[in-house]
């Protein structure tokens, strides 16, 4: 399946992952530059912070526990479309969907 | 399970022996390359040192448990040294509940408070070190946690020296019965102490990290007891494991004058600088889990209730998961290495191990022109921590 990630200065990257990865692993794996995911998905940081894209929030869902407060520290503004890039896992209603990365992660 | 059983290679090497210790390299990858499991004759234990079965093996608590011991001895066989860690020596759901204070008390919001502080210091103590011929170790990797950490802990002034000696202590004692944990345990009264002591909630200073940890037992989050077994966590795990973090930080950076130069000319580059020499040194080398079932890994099946070690130096060095796996590079994407673990026990302090490494590389970065290493390093040896004893640099 597919994610495409669109970086705050508009570069487009087209990413094939497979079921149960995690966006943030999917990003770091195909060296997406505007994902750090430091803490390696142990909920410990806000560096694979993302905004999913309008037409995909529903998809995607809500924040899942504690990621409110972990972006509460993050770099970069936090919208109503912010997730942690590594709390989404990729399951087959999620293909295709659109990732926008914010300008900072540290 | 699989029909076609992997044969399963063996080895005779042992992993907790001085000569292993002076270069583990080449028998990291000698147990890489013989296959994805390998039986470690001498302990009568499994081993993975591939990325993959390390991180598979970390991530499978359900399989792969703590709650028998991180280290060798079988907590359901044997009776352990001291009471069980709370978060390192347990399992969810119960580890949960426990991690879930460390994590609020060492959290970025924490590290936010913490941040000025610590890089004021650094600075502080790094351009006091420039021009000067000193031990990298004591001089700065030991000198710069121990000035900052044990007084947001909330530590007394007294005693202080017990700090890294119980740290050594505790991971020499995940070891086997050799001389070097028999040793640690010989001296170790007066540090065990000197510790239990000092997680007290009397004893550690208002509003400290310490006294947090504390304060989550008042609501009922945990109890008094285990909020003083907590405590102790950050004690045995918050002091040694950055002093070697550090220390490794300055042993590349001084090896690699190229990535010192890149430093240099970028000091946004220190976190990763310092995530990256985590990779490369892995200051924590081995870890343990114990298999609660029957079970199968990379096609060789394991049976219940034996022993795994897992090699995470040697993953973080396996050429499947890393292009130039032996080259120190800090611009590497790090992401995925195993220094800190991986799961749900995945290191709680992580975040000020990184923010002291950080808050001292970019002191260097901005302060120094070179680091020389001007005297032979000398190796301290621990059944589980990489480190040296000795660093004699010169910093311009």
């Amino acid at each position: 399946m597919k994610i495409t990630f669109i970086a705050a200065d508009g570069t487009v990257t087209p990413v094939e992952v497979t079921a149960g990865e995690s966006i943030m692993r999917a990003a770091v794996q195909n060296d997406v530059d505007g994902v750090i995911g430091e803490c390696g998905g142990s909920m410990m940081c806000a560096t694979c912070h993302c905004y999913v894209d309008d037409a995909w929030t529903d998809a995607v869902g809500p924040q899942e526990d504690g990621e409110s407060d972990l972006l509460d520290c993050a770099a970069s503004e936090v919208r109503a479309s912010s997730r942690l890039s590594c709390q989404i896992k990729m399951r087959p209603e999620l293909d295709g969907v659109v990732i926008h990365l914010p300008e900072s992660q540290l | 399970m699989s029909l076609d059983i992997a044969s399963l290679p063996s080895s005779d090497l042992d992993p907790f022996s001085i000569d292993f210790f002076d270069n583990p390299f080449p028998d990291h990858e000698r147990l890489r390359e013989a296959g994805p499991v390998v039986w470690l004759e001498r302990y009568g234990i499994y081993a993975v040192a591939r990325h993959a079965e390390v991180h598979q093996v970390l991530n499978d608590w359900g399989t792969f448990c703590s709650s028998r011991g991180v280290g060798l001895q079988d907590f359901s066989r044997e009776k352990p040294w001291r009471q069980p860690s709370l978060v390192l020596e347990t399992d969810p759901p119960e580890h949960d509940r426990a991690r879930k204070v460390l994590a609020r008390v060492l959290s970025p919001v924490t590290m936010r408070e913490l941040r000025d502080g610590f890089a004021a210091a650094a600075d502080a103590m790094v351009a006091g070190l420039i021009g000067r011929k000193l031990d990298g170790i004591a001089d700065l990797a030991e000198a710069f946690p121990l000035s900052v950490f044990p007084d947001r802990i909330g530590l007394t002034q007294d005693g202080r020296e017990h700090l890294l000696p119980y740290a050594g202590l505790a991971f020499n004692a995940f070891g086997p019965d050799n001389a070097l944990r028999r040793e640690a345990m010989a001296r170790a009264a007066p540090h065990i102490a000197w510790v239990t002591e000092q997680c007290r909630r009397e004893n550690l200073s208002p509003d400290s990290i310490g006294a947090r940890i504390h304060a989550a037992a008042d609501s009922g989050e945990v109890t008094a007891d285990e909020a003083t077994l907590l405590v102790r966590s950050l004690l045995t795990a918050g002091i040694d494991t950055t002093v070697n973090g550090i220390g490794a930080a300055l042993y590349c950076l001084a090896r690699f004058p190229d990535q010192f130069a890149a430093l240099r000319a970028d000091p946004k580059l220190a976190r990763n600088a310092f995530e990256e020499a985590v990779r490369f040194e892995s200051p924590v080398q081995t870890f343990f889990r114990t298999t609660t079932r029957e079970t199968e890994l990379s096609g060789v099946p394991l049976p219940e209730g034996t022993k795994v070690l897992m090699f995470l130096a040697s993953a973080n060095r396996d050429p499947r998961r890393w292009d130039r796996a032996d080259a120190y590079d800090i611009t590497r994407k790090t992401s995925g290495h195993v220094g800190f673990g991986s799961g749900v026990h995945m290191c709680v302090g992580q975040l000020v191990a990184r923010l002291e490494g950080e808050v001292v590389l970019e002191a260097l970065a901005r302060h120094a022109t070179g680091i020389e290493i001007a005297g032979m390093p000398v190796r301290s040896y621990n059944n589980t921590l990489r480190g040296l004893k000795a660093l004699p640099l010169h910093i311009r």
